[in-house]
């Protein structure tokens, strides 16, 4: 419990830092949005100072992140300046659309990886590995966009997938059943986009742990015992090998959080991505902060869920946490 | 190994010359238009005409269709060849910025045109702007790699010599940032920064915000690397003799993250080259007319586009060949400093 009470801490302060980072840019930044309206000369310069005040951004940066971090204990994390609306209703809908296609892709990777991984540490050297390690350090070294670009431009090409959007046009009129495929359908590309990049990453370390795994003496004297194959590759070689794979999970998290927020943009996905990207565009300040908060409250409760699950699983860790009482 | 590593550098150097001698390989300049050739596809060399084989290919002209709608229908204009020559006279630009000269390195005679890998939607000539385009987006890989480096280094070597509570707090912030989805981050930091700027601006801005993000990572395996440094025999016996810390720093540790700096360099400038292209990508980066691989591939972002025109794809097989490229190289540093240390 002090473990999880200690990573939790850890959070929290990450997040403070964050929002603090995050508010010295601000201040440092030299223009703002109210600068297109300067310019403009039907707009008197009382007006502007008027708008200013009332978003309190006259206000001075300390206690700007005063007020800002009292109403983001509350859930309230500013208003929108170009939506006219508060910022907290806006991010959380965008977000449960970014948080279904990043399960989704994360689910998908560990599918793939988990079996390549232990096939191809077993069967090393083998064709299979071969071409899992070619392939994986072709994807690793070219960039996510000219991935998710060229598997766009064949989609496309073919018609393979709809493109753009979570849901065709005339989804409200579908039933239930044809709804789900609609959207299954539309998830498609940017799952696969997500989930090809970063499986390249994790089979690796899979592998990786697993060759370290079954190289271990322990493992040798299970086999010695007459133990299967399959047992021992599954039960006592993965479960040795699973600690470090926990752990990348919550590393895979934040790769694809910043993965997902590029395939969104070009995939046409109604994402946090688009909505960061306009808010980056117009200046929306607090759009972005909240946009970035949101972004980093991900990461770091994934890392906290990692390693809650690290605990779960590793009683190393558990008796070290008994021994820190 | 060894001559594959030296072919690698060699390509690799190559690629890089190529890219700074951009005017003299390119046969047009990046921003001058065609606009009676919008989409033109990619002009074919021939070798065979009427009279038979010749050595010195000839290309013919363009002519669009103007029975089809869709601009980027065109056919091939028999009656006239345009053989083509080796360096040729062409519109004047500035080697390397500093010697004006007209010499190309392959042209055809006007009023032909030879366009390598076709031309864009202003009949811009696609093979030019990819080098032209080249040299800003690896410039801003290579400018951010030194920026993240630099402070790397400088806050890992603080961190890891000087240890105690000034390592915490350091080692804090780098975990900070590298708890970041740094992609959000990137577009937040653009965020704050004005829009428009003129080029040169932009591109130090730019360069500067991807280094600030990156410095985390090279700044922690320094610092690793420090702590372990420090406490060798020969830096306590430095130190025993009444060595300053500069003296240390410079004769005994500095020297020993070279290697490491080398592939971390490696390692970063392909990262960051795609870093400057998502975001011109997204309109944030360098903007029109100055070309980059990132503002080139904007264009794309309309999907009619990326389906008929597969020649616009041409600047992402350019990355992909730097970054292919670079990703070798920091294996083959990677392997050198793991046969060093061990």
């Amino acid at each position: 419990m002090i473990y999880v009470g200690q990573r939790l801490l850890r959070a929290i302060l990450l997040l403070a830092g964050v929002s603090a980072l995050c508010f010295l840019f601000t201040e440092m930044a030299p223009g703002s949005f109210f600068d297109e309206m300067r310019l403009n000369p039907q707009i008197s310069p009382e007006t502007i100072s008027a708008l200013r005040a009332h978003y309190g951004l006259d206000q001075p940066l300390a206690v700007r992140y005063g007020r800002w971090m009292k109403s983001a204990l509350h859930a309230d994390f500013g208003y929108s300046i170009a939506y006219n609306m508060p910022v907290a209703p806006l991010l959380w809908k965008r977000t449960q659309n970014t948080l279904l296609l990043t399960t989704t892709a994360l689910l998908l990777t560990w599918f793939i990886s988990v079996p390549l991984g232990v096939w191809t540490a077993n069967w090393r050297e083998g064709l299979l590995d071969k071409t899992v390690t070619l392939a994986s350090s072709f994807v690793i070294s070219v960039p996510e966009l000219v991935i998710a670009v060229a598997v766009l431009a064949v989609a496309v090409r073919w018609r393979l997938a709809p493109i753009g959007g979570m849901t065709s046009t005339d989804f409200d009129g579908l039933s239930e059943w044809t709804k789900l495929q609609d959207l299954t359908r539309h998830l498609a590309l940017p799952v696969l986009i997500l989930a090809v990049c970063e499986s390249a990453v994790i089979v690796r370390h899979i592998r990786a742990s697993m060759v370290e795994a079954l190289d271990a003496p322990y493992v040798h004297a299970a086999r010695g015992f007459g133990i299967r194959r399959a047992r021992l590759l599954f039960r006592h070689a993965l479960s040795a090998a699973a600690n470090p794979a926990i752990s990348l999970l919550g590393f895979s998290l934040a790769g694809l959080l910043s993965g997902s927020l590029l395939v969104e943009v070009v995939c046409g996905w109604p994402g946090l991505g688009p909505l960061i990207l306009e808010a980056t565009l117009s200046r929306d300040l607090y759009l972005v902060i909240g946009g970035i908060m949101f972004s980093a409250l991900f990461m770091v409760g994934g890392n906290l869920v990692a390693d809650v699950m690290l605990l779960a699983f590793d009683p190393r860790i558990r008796r070290e946490g008994t021994n820190a009482d | 190994m060894r001559t594959k590593t030296l072919a690698l550098v060699a390509v690799i150097v190559g690629l890089h010359l190529v890219l700074l001698f951009a005017g003299f390989f390119a046969p047009y300049d990046a921003a001058s238009q065609n606009r009676d050739q919008p989409y033109a596809p990619p002009t074919r060399l021939h070798f065979i005409n009427a009279s038979g084989f010749h050595l010195r290919p000839f290309v013919y002209a363009w002519t669009a269709n103007t029975s089809s709608n869709q601009p980027g229908a065109y056919s091939e204009t028999r009656s006239v060849e345009y053989p083509l020559h080796f360096f040729v006279r062409g519109s004047s630009y500035k080697l390397v910025g500093i010697y004006e000269t007209s010499l190309h390195l392959f042209g055809v005679d006007e009023p032909g045109r030879i366009f390598l890998w076709g031309t864009d939607g202003y009949g811009r000539d696609e093979f030019s702007r990819v080098l032209y385009g080249g040299q800003i987006s690896v410039a801003a890989g290579i400018t951010a790699t030194l920026i993240a480096l630099l402070l790397g280094c400088i806050l890992g070597v603080i961190a890891g010599y000087y240890g105690r509570w000034v390592d915490e707090s350091l080692m804090g912030v780098t975990e900070l940032f590298l708890s970041l989805p740094w992609l959000y981050f990137l577009l937040g930091l653009r965020a704050f920064l004005p829009l428009h700027l003129s080029a040169i601006e932009t591109f130090f801005l730019l360069t500067g915000v991807i280094g600030m993000i990156g410095w985390a990572r090279p700044a922690r395996l320094i610092r690793g690397l420090v702590l372990s440094l420090r406490s060798r025999n020969y830096v306590l016996a430095a130190r025993g003799f009444g060595a300053s810390d500069f003296y240390v720093l410079r004769r005994h540790i500095l020297p020993e993250t070279f290697g490491l700096l080398l592939t971390q360099a490696a390692l970063l400038v392909p990262r960051y080259i795609a870093a400057e292209v998502m975001l011109s990508f997204f309109g944030l980066g360098v903007t029109e007319p100055i070309p980059s691989w990132g503002n080139m591939l904007g264009a794309l972002q309309q999907y009619s586009i990326l389906v008929s025109y597969a020649w616009l794809l041409a600047p992402a097989g350019a990355l992909v060949v730097t970054s292919v490229l670079y990703s070798s190289l920091a294996d083959v540093f990677h392997s050198r400093l793991e046969s060093s240390l061990t």
